[in-house]
């Protein structure tokens, strides 16, 4: 085995751990590369099957061909998709312009929370990464949340020999984690040896290329002339620039992304 | 890199002051393995914070940690020499976030021990190498950290080196290395420096790139934990992670606990088909030719090479819980798949890994440490914090060490941990959290502290018979395990103890078992399965002799549907249907442990 060979066993013993233990799970699916290669993953792992609905919490505010993407993927695939908006907080004008730590408050972090409410959600699989960012790093594979769905980061009972958290009061949830020990580098090459379709915004056109998506305001391009799943693995073994770089709300302050995640975003 | 290379996982280990952090960050700093988004971050937060930029920050991303000058948890960061990549474990010192060092070193290849030259071997350096001995490491090395504080002299080095040498080898530990070292000077981490003139040892890097690689699980026992058995077609697919071994279409194998025996019929697998061999770390599905029940937590092998089956064993554990590990509690062991309810039926001896430095050097703390497990019967009343190399105690504190025997209320399929590390250690899991962890050391005879209702195949675990006490000493209610026994239809069963007191009719539903007895005139009467059983009016208690607060047909009818497999009687369902005191009291006891 090599080492992707490693990182996709151990992905794939823990999407089969989170459908064995835990109740109604659904799986956050964002369109971007991550939760594309865990979408993959999870039909490794059930062999063709996805047991359990994505969701796709949509702030009404992300980069239009995501959706068209979105929407034509879920037809070919015969995905169950479900799609959820904070529609209270687009009526009432919430948007980039509120600020942006409010704005992905109001439309991520409790969007998300209602969804797991709606579905009564007790495991959310989510492709977050340890290198992604700092706060994500103290991440647990199954992280429990209460039931304001904030996170205890101080408090977090051990995590060894992948005995994962599946002991919690009524009410708690858990974050599934299948890619925390991934890489931004590894993911493109899982994409590249698996030939993993992925949405073109990744690759460069124009001298410009999306490395990271989100909503259209607040994301920027990078400039690269990486135009295929090759270049961009050449493009990274030399990058010193963070993936997150465009990315505004991480910028906001030096713990933006710690605030937003305690309290329940993804 | 190539795609093809394995990383090697390292964890460095440590007092909280000595410096693993700027180790650390030196080495990614040297190695160049650090993204620019890092460092200008942490310069941010310098300047944000008024501090002076540190290596140690690059690893600190927490805004509390920052303030408590501790790091909270632990991160994965890599980094490539010329030889291979490496993925380093950063394991908290803080005496209180060892569940965090834990959580990072269990999973480590090598370690490292960092010691401060100036302060010398400390408390929690000791108490972080029993830890990696526990762990299974067997890779360990020394790095005597902040040479410049001490001007790079080589008696503060030695001192080191001897202490630790010493300390390891009374756990079966050997040094593989000692590296005298300067993170904030960065000596001695890349190449040798002229200031160690007297040192002709490898730098750290050096020292890194001489390590064996990963150990080689292959051509091991074969052990396939089950995980899951799908049924999402017309596949009916066995499911789980190949821990040990290799298993090739076509073998014979045989699942335990129970041993039947069956051939592999096949390795499906998606986008592709055509899989006829794994090999150990591949998460796997198999078909088998004969289609017998199979649930998660078997085991399959090689019926050459069976996992030991059995439900007492003996173990060596570590505890991180808040409340200490009490002899006879119930607690959850998960081990590879297997999840079931476990008593630590004695504590043979408790280390201190902490006191092992208030006993002299050398040779006295050897013989504490190899003291035999003699099992004393009598337990001191009020017997307080267990001493280092305490035995027969009655509880394990936080962070402390224990040899202890534990009896399962079902039988596991297990191995000693030298034999195969996956199906060879375990957690052991208190109310909601995991609060302790260990290894397998021997194979135990059978008796131990369980009672059960038996009819034929049916086996319903019974607490009716336990008894609790509250103790002045302790000011804790405690209880105690009743002797081990089995009852059949038309045995007499105690009705009367010191804290219960039963009537001679009535009925036992024990929900998680699915099972129901009834006593009639003291006796057992009847043992059936709940989709049996009908509610006849009279009392009816749980299998730990709790009332149930149903006095009809349909408070039965609602209380059965209250209850849910996966949460079992938890808070709620205990709040609205549970009477402790209807059959059951809690006398006052003077401080006695004894369980």
């Amino acid at each position: 085995m090599d080492y992707l060979d490693a990182l996709e066993a151990h992905s794939i013993y823990i999407l089969r751990e989170a459908y064995n233990r835990l109740g109604k799970l659904g799986m956050l699916w964002s369109i971007g590369k991550d939760s594309t290669v865990m979408l993959w993953l999870a039909k490794k792992a059930f062999f063709g099957h996805c047991p359990f609905p994505l969701v796709h919490v949509d702030t009404t505010f992300k980069i239009p061909s995501m959706i068209s993407y979105r929407d034509k993927t879920a037809a070919e695939l015969g995905l169950d998709l479900i799609v959820h908006v904070n529609r209270e907080a687009i009526e009432a004008g919430l948007g980039p312009e509120s600020g942006r730590l409010k704005c992905c408050a109001a439309l991520k972090t409790e969007a998300l929370q209602q969804v797991v409410r709606l579905h009564a959600f007790e495991g959310l699989i989510v492709g977050v990464r340890r290198d992604e960012e700092g706060s994500r790093s103290k991440e647990r594979v199954f992280s429990e949340r209460n039931a304001h769905d904030e996170w205890d980061y101080a408090h977090q009972a051990p995590e060894f020999w992948d005995q994962f958290k599946t002991e919690f009061p009524k009410g708690h949830h858990i974050r599934v984690h299948p890619l925390l020990q991934w890489t931004e580098i590894d993911i493109w090459r899982y994409i590249g040896r698996e030939k993993i379709p992925v949405i073109d915004l990744y690759f460069s056109r124009d001298g410009e290329r999306y490395r990271s998506l989100g909503c259209l305001p607040c994301t920027g391009r990078i400039q690269s002339s990486a135009a295929t799943v090759e270049e961009i693995i050449a493009e990274l073994e030399h990058t010193t620039v963070s993936e997150r770089a465009g990315r505004a709300q991480d910028r906001e302050d030096a713990y933006a992304m710690q605030k937003l995640r305690k309290a329940g975003y993804m | 890199m190539g795609a093809r290379e394995r990383f090697l996982k390292l964890v460095l280990v440590g007092h909280v002051d000595h410096g693993k952090s700027s180790v650390i960050g030196r080495l990614l700093y040297d190695t160049g393995s650090l993204p620019q988004g890092a460092v200008d971050k942490v310069r941010r937060i310098a300047v944000e914070t008024g501090k002076r930029f540190e290596f140690a920050y690059l690893l600190d991303a927490f805004e509390e940690e920052q303030k408590q000058g501790i790091t909270i948890d632990t991160t994965r960061l890599r980094f490539h020499t010329a030889k291979r990549g490496y993925v380093i474990i950063d394991a908290p010192g803080h005496k209180e976030f060892l569940k965090n060092m834990i959580s990072g070193a269990a999973d480590a290849d090598a370690a490292f021990l960092v010691v401060d030259a100036a302060r010398g071997v400390e408390e929690q350096s000791r108490r972080h190498a029993s830890m990696l001995s526990l762990l299974g490491i067997r890779q360990v090395c020394v790095i005597a950290n902040k040479m410049d504080l001490v001007d790079y002299a080589e008696d503060a080095y030695l001192k080191v080196k001897e202490d630790m040498e010493a300390f390891l080898e009374t756990l079966g530990l050997r040094s593989g290395a000692c590296i005298p070292l300067s993170a904030l000077e960065g000596v001695n981490v890349l190449g040798g420096s002229d200031k160690l003139p007297w040192y002709g040892g490898r730098s750290l890097i050096e020292t890194l790139d001489a390590l064996p690689g990963a150990p080689d699980f292959e051509q091991s026992v074969l052990r396939l934990p089950v995980q899951d058995v799908y049924k999402f077609d017309t596949r009916r697919i066995i499911a789980g992670r190949l821990e040990s071994g290799l298993l090739r279409v076509g073998d014979l194998v045989a699942v335990y606990p129970g041993g039947r025996r069956t051939r592999v019929a096949s390795m499906p697998l998606w986008p592709d088909e055509g899989k006829t061999e794994a090999v150990a770390g591949e998460s796997i599905g198999i078909t088998v030719a004969d289609e017998f029940f199979n649930r998660r937590g078997e085991v399959i092998g090689h019926a050459s090479d069976p996992p030991p089956v059995t439900r007492v064993f003996r173990a060596s554990l570590f505890w991180m819980g808040k409340r200490p590990l009490i002899r006879g509690r119930d607690y959850k062991l998960k081990i590879a798949t297997q999840a079931v309810p476990v008593r630590v039926r004695d504590i043979l001896r408790v280390v201190d890994a902490a006191r092992i430095d208030a006993v002299s050097a050398g040779a006295a703390h050897t013989g504490a440490v190899h003291a035999g497990a003699a099992h004393i019967g009598a337990v001191h009343a009020g017997a307080a914090r267990p001493e280092t190399g305490v035995n027969d105690a009655a509880g394990v504190e936080m962070n402390d060490v224990a040899e202890v025997i534990i009896a399962a209320r079902e039988p596991l399929a297990l191995d000693l941990f030298s034999v195969c590390r996956a199906t060879g250690r375990f957690v052991l899991v208190d109310g909601y959290d995991v609060a302790g962890g260990g290894i397998v050391t021997g194979i135990e005879s059978e008796a131990d502290g369980f009672c059960f209702f038996v009819r034929g195949e049916m086996k319903v675990s019974c607490d009716l018979f336990e008894e609790y006490f509250y103790s002045l000493d302790e000011q804790a209610v405690n209880k105690r395990s009743a002797r081990a026994a089995v009852y059949a239809v038309g045995n007499l069963i105690p009705l009367k103890g010191e804290s219960f007191s039963y009537p001679e009719f009535f009925d036992i539903v024990s929900l998680p078992d699915d099972a129901a007895i009834r006593i009639r005139s003291g006796r057992v009467a009847e043992i059936l399965p709940l989709a049996a059983y009908g509610y006849e009016g009279l009392p009816l208690v749980n299998g730990r002799g709790f009332a149930l607060r149903v006095r009809s047909s349909e408070d039965w009818r609602r209380c059965l549907g209250d209850y849910s497999p996966n949460a079992g009687e938890d808070a709620d369902f205990a709040a609205k249907w549970l009477d402790f005191s209807a059959y059951r009291s809690i006398p006052f006891t003077k401080g006695n442990w004894e369980i």
